[in-house]
């Protein structure tokens, strides 16, 4: 066990030792791969931030219920009631008609327009609040309404949502796609360079395979080298996507103080973070081993 | 030790290099190989060490069917063999330690251990004061004798050693003679290839012949 141990410190020392030896095309080779994982990353990150700021605009989202202009007070009152007592309802509001005509006065500016008409075209309205945050549910609620007597129309406010969340789905397809060349590609970027490595050291494995080399331990370097190499260039990508945020952010901080939102973009979570460091080991692994099962069995010693 | 039963060994394009070999060599003997260039003595070696597969009949090291060995298998056999190269077969981006350790590191054999025998070997063949030097600096019978520490590092029950005095003078070829002379004593099974008449005169050990592929009796 001490002796397993130790040798595979010893080929971790070796590795680390030869990408040492080539600092430019090792620097190179990880950024090149730190480039290729942060796009899709990149992408991922920002389709999340998008996400979380759409749920932080919308809120809970309502239903606006108005009503029909000849419902009496009493049938106004008994919607209001049977709206109250329903299962799903959380609470509702109720905005009068001339309330209604005063804030579509106030806040899009077209006073004068309001202003002169001769008679409130505006209805009754209740604004309701439903228990579940579930879009399906709340669709569920809207058509249920519909049915009622007395309405006019039933609006669902989080519909621009809906279409967002759409959006978002394509979006991560998208984002998965991308995930997927690249990754070939890396696999591909590890591949060569391992098959370059299997090349100049052709003396070396043929002596280790002459004295009794298992094909283990003549793999097993360059194996760890495209761990390493995956690993190293999946810490890059995480280093261009968290400068890339931060300098997102500083602008970000001027939009933000005009919506009077303190929206700012965040990196990825611890989880995705290692999940990111894992995948890209795995993937340089996973170049050597194609690679190594590709080359290694050309070398065989006359 | 090592018997071949009826061994024929063509190459690829059809050259039969060796043809209906059948010998013994027991355990603990010192057996020369010998014949002209291009007689196949390099080629026998080879087919013991499972470099080369014969083409027909069998080769037994130890019991074990070298022709019928597994890919897998190959390594331990390997490891239980001294080989020594016509060509050294030495690496040269690294020291004289280095390269004599490369055996011991294969095993995974302990560090400090490993080193001690490394030490061992160095100075049996007349080099440890220069373990940190380059192979490249050495003289042929130099990098020959580190060829020979390699080989022994591993404590090897057979020794096989294509060559291990040419082109060395008179007095550098004694020097690896007793050497191996030293390896027979303590019971290693050895078979050497040389042309070195005087070696052979030398040492009244059994002598193989090879003539175009084929053993003289
Ligand atoms: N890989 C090979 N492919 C084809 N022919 C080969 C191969 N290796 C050796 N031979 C041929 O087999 C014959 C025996 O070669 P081998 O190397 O065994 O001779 P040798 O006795 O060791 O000669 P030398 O004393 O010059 O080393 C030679 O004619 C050689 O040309
Ligand atoms: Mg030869």
């Amino acid at each position: 066990m001490k002796g397993w141990l130790f040798q595979h410190i010893k080929v971790m020392q070796f590795t680390l030792r030869r990408l040492r030896t080539t600092p430019v095309a090792s620097l190179l080779n990880i950024v090149v791969i730190g480039i290729a994982l942060s796009l899709p990353t990149g992408g991922y990150i920002l389709l999340q931030n998008v996400q979380q700021l759409s749920r932080q605009l919308v809120g809970t989202p309502q239903i606006s219920v108005f009503l029909s202009m000849n419902a009496s007070q009493d049938e106004i009152a008994a919607i209001g009631k049977q709206l109250q007592q329903h299962p799903v309802v959380a609470r509702i509001e109720f905005v009068p008609r001339e309330q209604a005509l005063q804030q579509l006065q106030k806040s899009t500016g077209l006073s004068d327009v309001v202003g002169g008409l001769s008679q409130n075209p505006l209805p009754h309205a209740y604004i309701v609040y439903p228990k579940t945050s579930d879009a399906r549910e709340q669709e569920k609620l809207r058509d249920e309404l519909r049915t009622w007597p007395r309405l006019e129309h039933v609006q669902l406010d989080s519909e621009w949502a809906r279409k967002l969340d759409a959006l978002l789905k394509f979006g991560r397809l998208a984002v998965l796609i991308l995930a997927a060349l690249l990754s070939f590609a890396l696999i591909a970027i590890t591949f060569n360079t391992i098959r370059l490595q299997i090349l100049t050291q052709r003396d070396e494995i043929e002596v280790a395979k002459l004295i009794g080399a298992s094909n283990g331990f003549i793999r097993r370097p360059f194996l760890y080298f495209g761990l390493v190499q995956g690993l190293l260039g999946g810490a890059a990508a995480w280093l261009i996507i968290a400068i890339s945020l931060a300098l997102l952010n500083i602008s970000l901080a001027d939009m933000a103080q005009l919506y009077a939102s303190n929206f700012s973009l965040h990196h990825l979570s611890i989880g995705d973070s290692l999940t990111l460091l894992v995948f890209s080991a795995y993937l340089g692994w996973l170049g050597a081993l194609l690679s190594v099962a590709q080359h290694l069995w050309q070398i065989e010693p006359r | 030790m090592i018997r071949f039963n009826q061994v024929y060994k063509r190459y690829p394009g059809g050259y039969a290099a060796l043809k209906n070999l059948s010998f013994d060599i027991a355990e603990g003997e010192m057996a020369f190989l010998t014949g002209h260039s291009g007689a196949g003595k390099s080629t026998l070696l080879k087919l013991i060490a499972a470099i080369e597969r014969p083409s027909s009949g069998s080769v037994l090291v130890n019991g074990q069917n070298i022709g019928a060995l597994k890919l897998g298998a190959v390594p331990y056999l390997r490891r239980n063999l001294g080989l020594i190269f016509q060509d050294h077969k030495l690496l040269f981006d690294r020291n004289l330690f280095d390269n004599v350790m490369l055996p011991l590191q294969i095993v995974g054999f302990d560090h400090r251990e490993s080193a001690r025998r490394v030490r061992a070997a160095l100075d049996k063949v007349g080099l440890l004061k220069r373990e940190k030097a380059n192979p490249i600096s050495l003289s042929g019978g130099e990098q020959q004798r580190l060829c020979i520490a390699r080989a022994i590092v591993n404590r090897p029950t057979i020794l096989l050693a294509d060559e291990p005095t040419g082109n060395l003078d008179a007095e550098s070829a004694n020097d690896i003679m007793d050497i191996f002379k030293s390896f027979h004593q303590v019971g290693v099974t050895l078979l050497i290839s040389t042309h070195d008449e005087s070696v052979l005169r030398q040492y009244q050990s059994r002598t193989l012949t090879l003539k175009q592929g084929e053993l003289q009796s």
